[in-house]
């Protein structure tokens, strides 16, 4: 059984008598310790699948099996729970909180899970010096760069240690090196035993991933096991 | 769930903070309901446990007759008396009484002289049974005798103000006074009685009654008080009724006429005080009733734009595992903790009010905001948090998530 199942998965929006196929009619089976890349042109979509994914969004028809669970049949709750334990997830548009500090913004995953302020300070810490934003812990996102505010969202999504990490242009707003070191994470959290699922617009990141499924309107278009899915980095 | 308690309110008091006017403003309506009660309550709280305590030393068992005009009868020239011959009467013929007394009030109000100073006083006549049926005590020296009534002596009992008025020294018995150009010698000093509504008990000069009548030139038309006490077998409902037969009978009155005499009993004083007390806490509770209820929605109100305001971050929340209930507790506790804040400011402006207007008006009692008062406030202005408050949080911990968070 694999981790993630989909069965003809579709999304579909109504707007007036147009309807926009962001998802149409997808399969495609997600194995524990997968390190998945999403690409396509923009409008293929790249995010609408990742909210599936995330169950922030549930599918017009089809089937999501998240670990042979039926994700239909639960309950807001039961999603919540879901979303706080097993998925981290970096959004494209960030999503911090505006009146939270950066540290703030990491702790507050913790705060669903029922840990001590003393405790979520201390996880909230060590995830924001893993990206490299130690030093500014007490900013509000309005006070960060484009770049900080990316590694503020990678904090918080790794905060939870979920074992599934999903990523939506983590790297979309970082130079170079950066994205180097925000790769070099990732590879370490696949070692760790995780499971990352990346969209990406950049050939050199769906190429760091060991499998690369290309999207084309809401379609699965190519879906293929890269070569250095071999060599392990 | 303690836990998300403590979490829910410390981001509620952040959020609070973070728009302190917005927040001032929405529970206005709250801090004035909640002024407003609770300086009614410290006011009439301490006005009334202050008249209580004061009827209770006046002698519940006591009558006071009095002549009544009708208004329109005292623009016509017609006046009410009560006679001396009322009281002869009454004394022969009623049954049920222990001690009666006439009253005599001064024609006006005098002037008593000691020394260099001057005072006004309330000055009346009356007989040694004044003291059975006031219950007055003398701290110092005697009543008057029944001697002194026969024999129109010039002597009187003062007040505790009126030695104070006069700077008079502490035991003033055996001075001399002037009063209306006569002289009187001072044989007693009654224990001090405090005041009734701002009106001091002990601003009072007692003469012998047949004194006062012939310093009032014997005229045939006295208009008198006649003051009672009752036995102790006596029920004060037949002895009403047997007076009003007695006194109707005396002044010729026809069954269609209005009684033209008033009886009294210090109950009924105090009953009437506390109807007019009762009707003003009615009043003022309606009032704040009112402005908690507008209060009320004024946080429901913007209890709902912040919720609004809020979509995104409620989205962003759910994303990362609000479950339902964390959303709830928090706009929730926002609500309660607003309301109870304008209860607080309520309170604190209440008492402040209540003890200025005590304190402005002279020999008011002073403000007292009993427990329960307060009790009642910040659960009254809880309660309304929490009712108004219900619908806004129930709206954010119902948001889809991702409609939530795509919300510009
Ligand atoms: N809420 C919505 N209502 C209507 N149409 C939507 C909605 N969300 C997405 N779409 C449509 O679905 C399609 C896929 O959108 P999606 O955001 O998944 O694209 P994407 O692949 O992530 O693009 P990009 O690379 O630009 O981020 C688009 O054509 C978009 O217009
Ligand atoms: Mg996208």
């Amino acid at each position: 059984m694999a981790l993630i199942e989909l069965n003809g998965v579709t999304k579909y929006y109504e707007m007036g008598d147009q309807v926009v196929k962001a998802l149409d009619g997808i399969d495609i089976d997600v194995e524990k310790n997968d390190y998945l890349a999403f690409i396509g042109s923009s409008g293929s979509g790249k995010s609408t699948m990742l909210n599936i994914l995330g169950c922030l969004d549930k599918p017009s028809s089809g089937q999501y099996h998240l670990n042979g669970k039926n994700v239909e049949s639960l309950d807001a709750n039961e999603l919540s729970e879901i979303r706080n334990l097993e998925i981290g997830f970096i959004f494209q548009s960030f999503n911090l909180l505006p009146r939270a500090t950066a540290l703030g913004n990491v702790m507050q995953p913790l705060v669903y899970r029922g840990i001590g302020h003393r405790k979520r300070k201390e996880m909230a810490m060590e995830s924001l010096e893993r990206v490299g934003l130690g030093d500014r812990v007490d900013h509000l996102p309005n006070q960060l760069s484009g770049g900080q505010r990316q590694r503020v969202a990678i904090a918080r999504a790794l905060v939870t240690h979920p074992s599934i990490l999903l990523a939506d242009e983590p790297t979309g707003n970082l130079d170079s090196q950066t994205t180097i070191e925000i790769m070099q994470l990732f590879d370490e959290l696949h070692a760790e035993g995780h499971t990352l699922i990346v969209v990406t617009h950049e050939d050199e990141i769906a190429q760091h991933c060991h499998r690369v499924v290309e999207m084309k309107d809401g379609r699965v278009f190519n879906d293929s096991t890269t070569s250095s899915a071999a060599v392990t980095s | 769930m303690l836990f998300s308690l403590i979490e829910s309110s410390r981001s509620a008091l952040a959020s609070i903070i973070a728009h302190g006017l917005r927040s001032f403003l929405t529970t206005l309506g709250i801090v004035i309901g909640v002024a407003s009660v609770i300086a009614v309550i410290s006011v009439t709280q301490g006005m009334s446990s202050f008249i209580g305590d004061t009827f209770a030393s006046l002698g519940s068992n006591s009558l006071t007759i009095q002549s009544y005009t009708p208004f329109e009868d005292q623009m016509k020239g017609i006046r009410a008396r009560l006679t001396p011959e009322d009281m002869e009467l009454i004394e022969r013929r009623a049954e049920g009484i222990a001690s009666i007394t006439p009253v005599l009030f001064a024609n006006r109000a005098s002037q008593i002289k000691f020394g260099s100073q001057t005072a006004f006083s309330r000055i009346m006549g009356t007989t040694y049974a004044f003291q059975d049926v006031s219950q007055s005590y003398m701290s110092l020296g005697r009543f008057i005798a029944q001697s002194d009534n026969l024999t129109r002596r010039r002597v009187v009992i003062i007040g505790d103000k009126v030695r104070e008025n006069l700077n008079m020294p502490d035991n003033p018995v055996n001075e001399y006074v002037d009063i209306g150009g006569e002289w009187f010698k001072i044989v007693g000093l009654m224990e001090a009685k405090g005041e009734i509504m701002g009106q001091s008990q002990d601003d009072i000069v007692l003469m012998p009654y047949n004194t006062m009548r012939s310093l009032q030139g014997n005229q045939a038309r006295t208009d008198i008080q006649i003051q009672l006490s009752l036995s102790e077998s006596a029920v004060l409902e037949n002895v009403t009724a047997q007076l009003t037969t007695l006194l109707r009978n005396a002044h010729d009155l026809d069954s269609d006429e209005d009684d033209d005499f008033q009886i009294q009993t210090a109950e009924q004083l105090m009953e009437t005080f506390d109807t007019v007390i009762n009707m003003v806490t009615i009043v003022i509770g309606g009032i704040v009733s009112i402005s908690l209820l507008v209060g009320g929605i004024g946080i429901m109100n913007i209890m709902l734009v912040s919720v609004t305001e809020r979509t995104r971050e409620i989205g962003i929340c759910k994303a990362i595992g609000a479950k339902r209930h964390h959303i709830l507790m928090q706009f929730l506790i926002e609500a309660l903790l607003l309301s109870l804040l304008g209860g607080l400011i309520g309170l604190a402006i209440g008492y402040g009010l209540g003890t200025l207007i005590s304190s402005s008006i002279p020999s008011f009692p002073p403000a007292s905001i009993p427990l329960w008062s307060v009790a009642l406030a910040l659960g009254f202005s809880g309660f309304v948090g929490v009712l108004f408050g219900i619908l806004p949080a129930a709206k954010a911990a119902n948001l889809d998530p991702i409609d939530a968070l795509r919300y510009e």
